[in-house]
C-alpha cells in the first residue's frame, strides 16, 4: 500500500494539472477536484497507514489500547474534504452563473480583460444617489 | 494563557451573525457593521498592550496542551498585523456606507466583510499550520463572494480567475502541510520549528519550503505568480478593491515571513537567495506593468505587486533591520495603497470613469481631494517626511548592510518609477483639463462636504491620510515596535518557549 498510494496520488495530481490547463472551464474545475482528491490521498498516506487497534478509549480507561492507529490524518482529511466541498460548490455555481451571463465556457473568451470596469459601478451610483444615507 | 486572544476572531463572528439576523434592515446592518469594527479595534488595542508589556501571549484552545491542541499565539508581528487590519476594517466599513449599494447590502455585504476579517485575524493569530490553512479558507470563501457579489459581467470575469488560482494555491499549501506532517508528525508551528532541524533529509525540507513559497507567493502576488491580481482587483466596487488590495495580499506576505523565519531556516543560503531574486523581479515587473496602463485601479493593482517586492526584499535579508523594514513596509503600504483605492472611488463618483484618458480637472474643482491624493501617492513613492520614506529607508539601509547593492539599487530605481506612474495619474486626472464630453452633470457642482453625502467617503480617506502623516512625522515609536517584532522573529526560541513552555 505504501508504494501504490503515492503513485496513484501522483497520477491523479498529474491528470488534474492536465485538465486544469484545458480551455473549457468545466474541465478546469474537474481538474481542481482531482487535485484536491490527490492531495487528500497524499495526506492520508503521509500519516502512515497501519493495521493497529482503532483509537477508541474503552470505558474506564484513559488511553486507547496500544498500539493504536493514528486518527489525526483522518480528522485532517475530513476537514479538508468539507472545506474543499464548500469551495467547489461555490466554484461550480460561479461557473454556471458566468456561463449564463457570458454565454460560453471557453476560457479564452471568458477570461479576457473586462472592457470597461466602470459600468458595474456607474449603475450603482444611480442607486446611491437616490437613497438617503 | 490570555483569553483575550480569541476576541479578534470571535468578535467578527458574533457581529456577522447579528448582522445576518437583521438582514432585512439595511439600517441595522450598517450600525452593527460599523459598531462591530469599533469593538474589534478596541479589543486589539487591549491585546496589543498585553503583548507590548508582557511579551508573547499564548492561548491553548480547549485547554489541550501544545503541541496536541490548537494554539493561538500573539507575538508583536501578529499584533501589528491585527492592529492594521482592525483599523482598515473600520475605515472600509465607514466608506462602504456610501460606496456599497442597497442590493449588495441586502445580500450580506457587512456579514461577509466581518467573516473576511475573521479569517484574516485567525491567520495572524494561529500557531498551528493546519489551522492556518483553515483560516486561509475562511478568508478565501468570504473574498470569493465579496468579489462576485453583484454578478456584473466584469466581476464574474475577475472572480473566475481569482477563484481558480486561489483554489490551486490552497491545495498546494495543504500538500506542503501533508509533507511536513509526514516528516515530523506534528502540526504545531513551535513544535515544527524544533523538529525540522532534526530531519535528516534537508533537501526534502527545502523542497517543502519551495512548495510553501509558491502557495503563499500566489496569495501574496509575487513574481511570477501575480498575473491574477491585476486581472481581478479592479472589478468589484471600490471599498472591496481597497480592502483586498490593502489586506489580502499582505496575509500572504505575513505567512511568508512567518514560515521563512520560524520553520525554514535550515538552508538560508538557498531559500533566501531565491527570495531576493523574486523580490527584485516582483518590484520591477510590477512597476513596469503600472507604467503601461491607463486605468486608475489597474495602475494601483500593479503597484500592489511592485510593493510586495520590497517586503519580500526585507524578508530575504534575514537581518533584524531587514525584517523591521519589511514589517514597517507592510503597515505603511496597507495605509497608502488602500487610501489610493478609496480616492480612486471618489474620483470615479465625480467623473464617472476610471479611465485616465477620460478624466481631468479634479485639481481645479476639488483641490482638497488633490491634496489627499498627493499625500498618499507621495507616501507610496517614498517621499520624506511621509510613511513610505521611512519604510524605504529602512529596507535600503538593510540592503546596504548586507551588501546587496544591485537589489538595493533596483529598489531605489523602482521608487522613481513609482513616482512616474503616480505623476501620470496626477497629470491627467488632477491637472488635466476637464474632458469635453462624457463628464457627469454633477461634476464641479456637488461639494465634497455638501448635500450629496459624499463626505461619508471623504472622511475615511482623511483619516487614513492623517495616519500616513502621523506615521511619517512621528515614525520612531512605530519603528521601535517593528524592531521588537523583528527581534522576536529572529529569535524563535522565545516563540517556542512561549508556546511549549520552558524547555
Amino acid at each position: 500500500m505504501d508504494t501504490i498510494l503515492p503513485i496513484i496520488a501522483g497520477a491523479i495530481f498529474a491528470s488534474g494539472i492536465y485538465l486544469l490547463l484545458r480551455p473549457s472551464l468545466i474541465l478546469t474545475i474537474i481538474g481542481i477536484i482531482l487535485i484536491s482528491n490527490s492531495v487528500n490521498l497524499a495526506l492520508f498516506t503521509l500519516g502512515r497507514i497501519s493495521t493497529e487497534n482503532p483509537p477508541l478509549i474503552a470505558a474506564g480507561s484513559v488511553m486507547p489500547e496500544v498500539p493504536f492507529a493514528n486518527p489525526l490524518p483522518q480528522a485532517l482529511i475530513l476537514t479538508a474534504i468539507v472545506i474543499g466541498f464548500g469551495l467547489l460548490a461555490f466554484a461550480l455555481a460561479l461557473a454556471y452563473r458566468s456561463y449564463k451571463e457570458l454565454g460560453t465556457v471557453d476560457q479564452d473568451q471568458l477570461l479576457k480583460d473586462p472592457e470597461d470596469t466602470s459600468t458595474a459601478i456607474v449603475n450603482n451610483t444611480d442607486n446611491t444617489e437616490k437613497r438617503d444615507v | 494563557m490570555n483569553g483575550f486572544l480569541v476576541f479578534p476572531i470571535i468578535i467578527p463572528l458574533i457581529v456577522a451573525t447579528l448582522a445576518l439576523l437583521f438582514r432585512k434592515s439595511s439600517v441595522m446592518q450598517r450600525w452593527i457593521g460599523v459598531t462591530g469594527m469599533v469593538i474589534l479595534l478596541a479589543s486589539v488595542i487591549v491585546l496589543f498592550r498585553d503583548v507590548y508589556v508582557d511579551g508573547i501571549q499564548v492561548l491553548q484552545l480547549g485547554d489541550w496542551d501544545a503541541p496536541f491542541g490548537i494554539t493561538l499565539v500573539g507575538d508583536m508581528l501578529s499584533m501589528l498585523m491585527l492592529g492594521i487590519s482592525a483599523v482598515m476594517g473600520l475605515i472600509i466599513a465607514v466608506y462602504s456606507l456610501y460606496d456599497i449599494d442597497k442590493e449588495r447590502e441586502r445580500f450580506g455585504y457587512y456579514p461577509l466583510l466581518h467573516i473576511l476579517l475573521m479569517g484574516v485575524n485567525g491567520s495572524f493569530l494561529t500557531g498551528d499550520i493546519f489551522n492556518l490553512y483553515v483560516w486561509f479558507e475562511v478568508m478565501l470563501i468570504a473574498s470569493f463572494i465579496l468579489l462576485a457579489l453583484g454578478n456584473s459581467k466584469n466581476q464574474l470575469q475577475g472572480a473566475l480567475k481569482y477563484v481558480i488560482i486561489n483554489l490551486f494555491s490552497s491545495l498546494l499549501f495543504l500538500f506542503g502541510v501533508a509533507l511536513l506532517y509526514g516528516m515530523t508528525g506534528t502540526l504545531n508551528m513551535a513544535d515544527l520549528a524544533q523538529r525540522l532541524p532534526e530531519v535528516e533529509n534537508v533537501g526534502l525540507v527545502t523542497t517543502v519550503s519551495m512548495i510553501f513559497l509558491v502557495s503563499f507567493g500566489i496569495k501574496a502576488a509575487i513574481f511570477p505568480l501575480f498575473f491574477w491580481l491585476p486581472a481581478s482587483y479592479h472589478t468589484p466596487p471600490v471599498a472591496i478593491s481597497a480592502i483586498f488590495g490593502g489586506l489580502l495580499t499582505k496575509v500572504g506576505v505575513y505567512a511568508l515571513i512567518r514560515v521563512f523565519t520560524l520553520l525554514f531556516t535550515q538552508d538560508i543560503g538557498y531559500t533566501h537567495t531565491i527570495l531576493m531574486w523574486v523580490a527584485g523581479f516582483t518590484m520591477v515587473i510590477g512597476v513596469l506593468g503600472a507604467a503601461s496602463h491607463y486605468e486608475f485601479r489597474k495602475i494601483l493593482s500593479f503597484h500592489i505587486v511592485s510593493q510586495i517586492g520590497y517586503m519580500i526584499m526585507g524578508l530575504a535579508f534575514n537581518t533584524a533591520l531587514g525584517l523591521m523594514g519589511a514589517i514597517f513596509y507592510v503597515l505603511h503600504n496597507i495605509l497608502a495603497k488602500s487610501n489610493l483605492f478609496l480616492i480612486s472611488g471618489i474620483a470615479q463618483r465625480l467623473l464617472g470613469t476610471f479611465e485616465l484618458k477620460q478624466m481631468g480637472g479634479l485639481y481645479k474643482h476639488y483641490p482638497f481631494l488633490a491634496v489627499l491624493f498627493m499625500i498618499s501617492a507621495f507616501a507610496l513613492a517614498g517621499f520624506p517626511p511621509l510613511s513610505g520614506f521611512w519604510a524605504k529607508l529602512t529596507v535600503v539601509k538593510a540592503g546596504l548592510a548586507v551588501e546587496a547593492y544591485v537589489l538595493t539599487a533596483t529598489a531605489i530605481l523602482v521608487g522613481l518609477l513609482t513616482l512616474f506612474s503616480m505623476m501620470k495619474i496626477w497629470l491627467t486626472a488632477f491637472w488635466g483639463t476637464v474632458p469635453e464630453k462624457g463628464v457627469p452633470e454633477h461634476f464641479g457642482k456637488i461639494a465634497l462636504f455638501g448635500a450629496g453625502n459624499l463626505y461619508i467617503m471623504v472622511v475615511p480617506v482623511m483619516a487614513v491620510a492623517g495616519l500616513i502623516l502621523l506615521v511619517g512625522l512621528y515614525a520612531q515609536p512605530l519603528l521601535e515596535v517593528c524592531l521588537i517584532a523583528a527581534e522576536q522573529l529572529l529569535n524563535p526560541s522565545v516563540y517556542i518557549e512561549a508556546v511549549l513552555g520552558p524547555q
